[in-house]
């Protein structure tokens, strides 16, 4: 039985899409600009942020309104709650790498501090994290999810990783070098925290699909490895 | 562990060839709200109608399994109607008050299970019970007003008063606030709330939001079958079953 609410749930469904669509380009085209020094594509990034903006609203507007007309319940409510959350973790997304424009319209004009061999290698993590993210909440698949939660260490590593030979191989022996790589250390940190927020995002898909709570709750975590390792 | 108030054995329910209830299985817990939901004709009232064996009262109805309640099966031919019914007691879905003033209405079971009341018993009697229906401070001083002039809201309260005073156990409500507004619905389910630390109480209702917002424990109702009976919030953000989820969101039908 087609219901009323299932038109309006589909319109917020291509809302959320379209909102991933424009996140996950927002995170390409400023990594792009990085590796090409290309301050046009850095500065589309940072204009392209306003329609990511105001897609939010009108997602969190559309989902407020359906909460109140419809009241609806069980795997609806779960869809709008988590579609809600998402949302608010895509515009995060897309403010990281409006960030990341930021930083590489300060350092477009100096020479390269190093080949960027690590920070391209994180970002592709962290896009494939968002990626995945949005696939999973897409086809409603939890292994897909659990794969994007469990890939976070990965990003957490390399953030580890570059920002100790940011710090020490170049801050540490040449202070010189402190303008270029502060930036290059806050790219990193942005690029970790977009893992951040596909993380949060393959979490609340994992509540949408199966009601259950695997945010701060480690133990829940432990038995995600578990199955994936098994499976 | 939390005892169980009222608990249903296998119980199947038959009007004369027509199964109402098939292999019902629960248990209803003390001093909690529970609901029964289900499409119209699903066996929610039937079942509410057999914790006081009301079914007993309709022709070619037969029953078998079990219901204890306080560990006592209410099947049993020994077991005393008149002290089952007080024990369990009924609120309709419109209030049904007797053509009688407030006073009397109270009374009325009072009179019924004990003789020789003395007027000042039944004076205390008529208080407490209005006063935990919060009527008392409305109608302390028109109790020789006739019940029937009052709004749907005060009847439907009176009603639970004339319960409350015969001492029961259990409330079964059966649609309690469908003749009502959206604000007298509001203040009937406040008052259930407070009745709960007294009572066991148990809703049969078709206002799922009305489940949602006072019950503890939801049960749903399918062609006479208890498909799935758990904590209300439960229910209402993650069913178990497929055939409560499309009910709840409304894909049934």
């Amino acid at each position: 039985m087609e219901r009323h609410l299932d038109e309006e749930l589909k319109n917020l469904n291509t809302d959320l899409l379209t909102m991933a669509a424009l996140s996950e380009e927002a995170i390409h085209k400023s990594m792009e600009a990085l590796k090409t020094r290309n301050k046009d594509l850095a500065k589309s990034v940072i204009e392209n942020d306003q329609r990511v903006d105001e897609l939010e609203n009108k997602i969190e507007e559309h989902a407020i309104e359906i909460l109140a007309l419809f009241q609806p319940m069980a795997k609806d409510l779960r869809f709008i709650t988590t579609g809600m959350r998402i949302n608010t973790d895509l515009e995060r997304i897309a403010d990281l790498a409006v960030n990341i424009s930021q930083r590489v319209l300060e350092i477009a004009d100096m020479p390269h501090l190093k080949p960027l061999i690590d920070i391209p290698k994180l970002a592709e993590n962290a896009k494939r994290m968002v990626k995945d993210a949005i696939d999973a909440f897409v086809k409603h698949d939890e292994e897909i999810a659990k794969n994007v939660i469990l890939s976070d260490k990965e990003s957490n590593q390399l953030r580890t990783l570059i920002m100790q030979e940011l710090i020490h191989s170049y801050m540490a022996k040449d202070a010189s070098t402190v303008t270029r790589a502060v930036p290059l250390l806050l790219i990193t940190r942005d690029l970790e925290r977009i893992s951040d927020h596909a993380s949060n995002i393959a979490e609340e898909v994992i509540y949408m699909i199966e009601a259950k709570f695997v945010k701060h709750h480690p133990e829940e975590l432990k038995f995600l490895h578990k199955k994936t390792d098994n499976s | 562990m939390i005892s169980a108030k009222i608990a249903i054995k296998n119980l199947n329910l038959w009007y004369s060839d027509f199964q109402a209830l098939k292999n019902v299985n629960t248990t209803f817990v003390a001093n909690k709200i529970s609901a029964m939901i289900g499409p119209s004709g699903c066996g929610k009232s039937t079942l509410l109608r057999t914790f006081d064996r009301m079914n007993d009262l309709i022709e070619g109805v037969r029953v078998d399994g079990q219901i204890l309640i306080d560990q006592e099966n209410i099947f049993d031919p020994k077991m005393d109607l008149v002290k089952l019914r007080k024990k369990v007691g009924m609120v309709f879905q419109r209030p049904n008050p007797f053509p009688l003033s407030i006073y009397e209405n109270i009374v009325f079971g009072e009179r019924i299970h004990k003789s020789n009341l003395k007027r000042d018993q039944l004076d205390e009697s008529v208080e407490i019970s209005l006063k935990s229906v919060l009527l008392w401070e409305e109608l302390k001083d028109k109790l020789k007003k006739p019940a029937l002039r009052l709004s749907l809201e005060q009847k439907q309260r009176l009603c639970i008063a004339r319960l409350i005073a015969v001492k029961p156990e259990v409330l079964l409500m059966d649609e309690p606030c469908s003749a009502l507004d959206p604000q007298a619905t509001a203040r009937i389910e406040e008052l259930m709330r407070e009745l709960k630390n007294k009572y066991t109480i148990i809703i049969v209702t078709h206002n799922m939001q009305q489940a949602a917002r006072v019950s503890d424990d939801t049960g749903f109702m399918l062609l006479g079958e208890l498909i799935e009976f758990g904590h209300t919030q439960e229910i209402f953000t993650a069913p178990k079953d497929k055939r409560t989820e499309d009910y709840i969101t409304g894909r049934y039908g």
